[in-house]
């Protein structure tokens, strides 16, 4: 990273706040800087019970302890943490454009490419939705059908007040406020986000998505997701949406935290499209993200499914304990780096109960200058009798200039496990690329489909219409990569 | 007859061509008419390979002399997915892998492209299964094939009747064989060169590269050439090939040089 990008971010930071300043001063926003006062401006401002602000405190005092985390492979400038504004209302319609007119054609060129529909556009390029349609009818009809079904699904600032008892009993417990640097920052700022509690023995009738849950769409850059899916119950997630943000050069620094009970099963599944930057790696988005999940309940499971091309950097790792014997952690992931782009990614898969499983497939995409960089560790517990893991790590290079990196990690120490790994790296090749082209293929279709292909064994996990968001969005991401 | 002779779809005139800097084909003339088959034989690096490969378009090969027309176009200002869309296909020597892909998919992408430059409509999904699963009895190939990866896994004889069930379905104008009788058996040979056979039509050409006289039992050639040191040195009819199988490529040399 170059210190243009610095200037970028700092530029961003500074514009935010000027933006603040000038529509609302005294309500929204908050002068750049981060003490004990913030965190308590931010508990007070969301009307929080005092376990609330008190546990925000421990977060921010342990923080404050920490350093930043430098054993990934990537490459950035220090971030100046007193330079960011940690308090800022959600964007009113009126700072947004009005209507399709008022957006950058270039984003709607992107949505076009994306097959995105009408209607959503306008949502996502943050046009007032209600000027567009009918958004509430769409949400209310959505949640009597939950609440019917029993299921909370809920903005995290609305469980607080509605649901404290569980946010008490379940905040958290499986990634504890200072489990590293931006868990316990986002711990002891964090904005908004996502609640969900499936009851007992229920199957939640939808997907849920955070397209439904329209009210929160401008959740900060701090957001907490935490999914309980009680006893026996079941439930799959969608995060993310397939279009870039208006937002630019930001730290994203989320939690999300999982649990599953008895027999409980929680599949998870993302795509990841924030802004990556130019072709010049000038802007983009630090992703730093903690994402675990507690397969805490025997013959539990959990799944996650991620599809990673944006970001100007990417440090994510979701994983799975399996604490319940019999538990099942799988994970999935496509990260596509191009450009300037650095992904460091991969899960853990941490077996405690017996008989435990694990499985995880990674597809690494390099393309131009960029660099794709899959860690993970496997670690089995002396507890973890009979613990099978299965990973697959394979990476795609597209040109010369780009890199792939691999680091596994394995810590077995019971005799009784059985851990397999298998890794290849691969190139585009001229001429496979040819074989394409001699069908009449377009240099563009072929590295598609070549690519999808690399991707299947990802994609297949997808919900339907995802995998199809998915596929286009890596078409657009890898435009102009090869030929 | 008419006074003007058509035009040829392939004509070679006093081509050069180089690879990595290297001249391979030194002043090759060949012309090929619709409705003829012509085999194109000769020693390892003559330079066989080469000339199905900048017909294709293949990246790499650069010409550096002479001429090189289809349909009296020349194939230099054309990329080479749109010669194949033109009309050129090119059966592999070694078809490639492309792992995930799957092999119906890349089929119906291949034909709609064509479709879509003759300014036809995609082609119905059902109908085009039919047409796929009649052409792979044809090649008897398994069932299977339709779920698998594009080559993922294929024998070597698997490929080459691959490659002819592409061909089948693409309807070639010029159709390219670069060895495809290399590595099948007596059997798979019987196969894939009915299915070329197949396509023969008074509108269409086939240019076989190959080593051997066996291949050309069962497609029989309307000409035989002997491409050596990047030339056609000598052209016949179908007879050649049984005297170059008797009397080696040295002979022709020395006619040559003679």
């Amino acid at each position: 990273m170059s210190t243009p990008e610095l200037n970028a971010i700092e530029q961003a930071v500074a514009s935010k706040y000027r933006h603040g300043f000038v529509t609302d001063i005294e309500s929204d926003t908050v002068p750049p800087g981060l003490d004990e006062d913030v965190v308590r401006l931010i508990s007070r401002k969301k009307d929080e019970p005092q376990f609330l602000l008190d546990w925000r405190l421990k977060a921010f005092r342990h923080w404050q302890t920490m350093t930043e985390p430098n054993w990934a492979f990537v490459k950035y400038p220090p971030i100046d943490f007193q330079s960011i504004s940690y308090f800022s209302a959600p964007k009113q319609n009126k700072d947004g454009p009005k209507s399709l007119a008022e957006v950058d054609p270039k984003l709607l060129e992107t949505y076009d490419k994306l097959g995105i529909p009408l209607h959503e556009r306008a949502r996502l390029a943050g046009v007032a939705v209600d000027a567009v349609f009918d958004s509430v009818s769409v949400a209310t009809t959505f949640k009597d059908r939950l609440s019917k079904a029993g299921v909370i699904f809920c903005p995290f600032s609305e469980a607080v007040k509605e649901h404290p008892e569980l946010l008490e009993r379940w905040l958290g417990t499986v990634v504890p406020p200072g489990d590293n640097f931006y868990a316990a920052l986002n711990s002891a700022v964090f904005s908004d986000g996502s609640f969900v509690y499936i009851p007992k023995g229920v199957r939640c009738p939808m997907e849920l998505s955070t397209y439904f849950r329209i009210n929160a769409a401008n959740t900060g850059q701090f957001e907490r997701t935490l999914i309980i899916a009680d006893e026996g119950s079941h439930v799959s997630y969608l995060e993310g949406c397939t279009a870039p943000k208006r937002d630019e050069n930001q730290l994203h620094a989320a939690v999300v935290e999982l649990v599953a009970m008895d027999n409980a099963e929680i599949k998870y599944s993302t795509v990841q499209n924030w802004y990556p930057g130019d072709e010049n790696g000038v802007g983009g988005i630090y992703n730093f993200v903690t994402k675990r999940g507690d397969c805490r309940g025997k013959r539990s499971k959990i799944s996650w499914t991620q599809v990673e091309t944006g970001s100007a950097i990417t440090w994510k790792y979701p994983s799975c304990v399996l604490t319940g014997d019999d538990s099942v952690g799988e994970f999935y992931s496509v990260a596509v780096a191009n450009h300037h782009q650095q992904a460091d990614t991969g899960t853990k898969m941490i077996h405690v109960g017996r008989n435990t499983r694990s499985t995880i497939v990674s597809k690494g995409i390099s393309a131009g200058k960029a660099h794709n960089t899959y860690r993970g560790l496997v670690k089995v517990l002396p507890s973890a009798e009979g613990a099978r893991n299965y990973t697959q790590c394979d990476s795609l290079l597209m040109g010369p200039g780009c890199g792939a990196h691999t680091f596994p990690y394995v810590e077995v120490r019971n005799p009784s496990a059985t851990v397999e790994h298998e890794a290849t790296t691969s190139r585009i090749g001229e001429d496979q690329l040819f074989y394409c082209l001699q069908r009449g293929l377009s240099a563009e279709d072929a590295v598609n489909m070549i690519v999808n292909g690399f991707c299947k064994a990802v994609f297949k996990e997808l919900p339907m219409e995802f995998a199809v968001e998915a596929q286009n969005l890596l078409a657009v991401s890898l435009e102009g990569a090869v030929g | 007859m008419t006074n003007t002779p058509p035009t040829p779809l392939l004509e070679a005139r006093d081509l050069h061509v180089e690879v990595n800097g290297k001249p391979i084909l030194k002043g090759l003339s060949l012309t090929v008419n619709a409705g003829e088959v012509h085999a194109i034989m000769g020693p390892n690096g003559s330079g066989k390979s080469t000339l199905s490969h900048v017909v294709a378009g293949k990246p790499g090969y650069t010409v550096t002399g002479g001429s090189l027309l289809y349909r009296g176009q020349d194939l230099q200002a054309l990329a080479p997915e749109e010669r194949a869309r033109a009309g050129i296909f090119l059966a592999f020597q070694y078809p490639l892998e492309i792992p995930g892909v799957n092999n119906v998919y890349l089929l119906k992408a291949a034909l709609n492209a064509k479709r879509k430059h003759l300014g036809q409509p995609e082609v119905d999904a059902f109908e085009f299964l039919q047409l796929v699963k009649a052409k792979m009895q044809r090649m008897q190939m398994d069932e299977a094939f339709l779920s698998r990866g594009v080559n993922e896994g294929f024998s070597g004889g698997e490929k080459k009747r691959n490659e002819v069930l592409q061909m089948q379905i693409l309807e070639p104008t010029l159709a390219l064989l670069d060895e495809t009788d290399s590595g099948l058996d007596i059997d798979a040979l019987k196969v894939v060169s009915a299915g070329v056979n197949d396509l023969r039509s008074p509108d269409r050409a086939i240019v076989m590269v190959t080593h051997y006289q066996r291949l050309l039992d069962y497609i029989v050639p309307d000409f035989v050439h002997v491409l050596a040191d990047g030339r056609i040195l000598l052209s016949g009819g179908k007879e050649l090939a049984l005297e170059l199988e008797a009397r080696g490529y040295d002979w022709v040399r020395a006619q040559d040089a003679a």
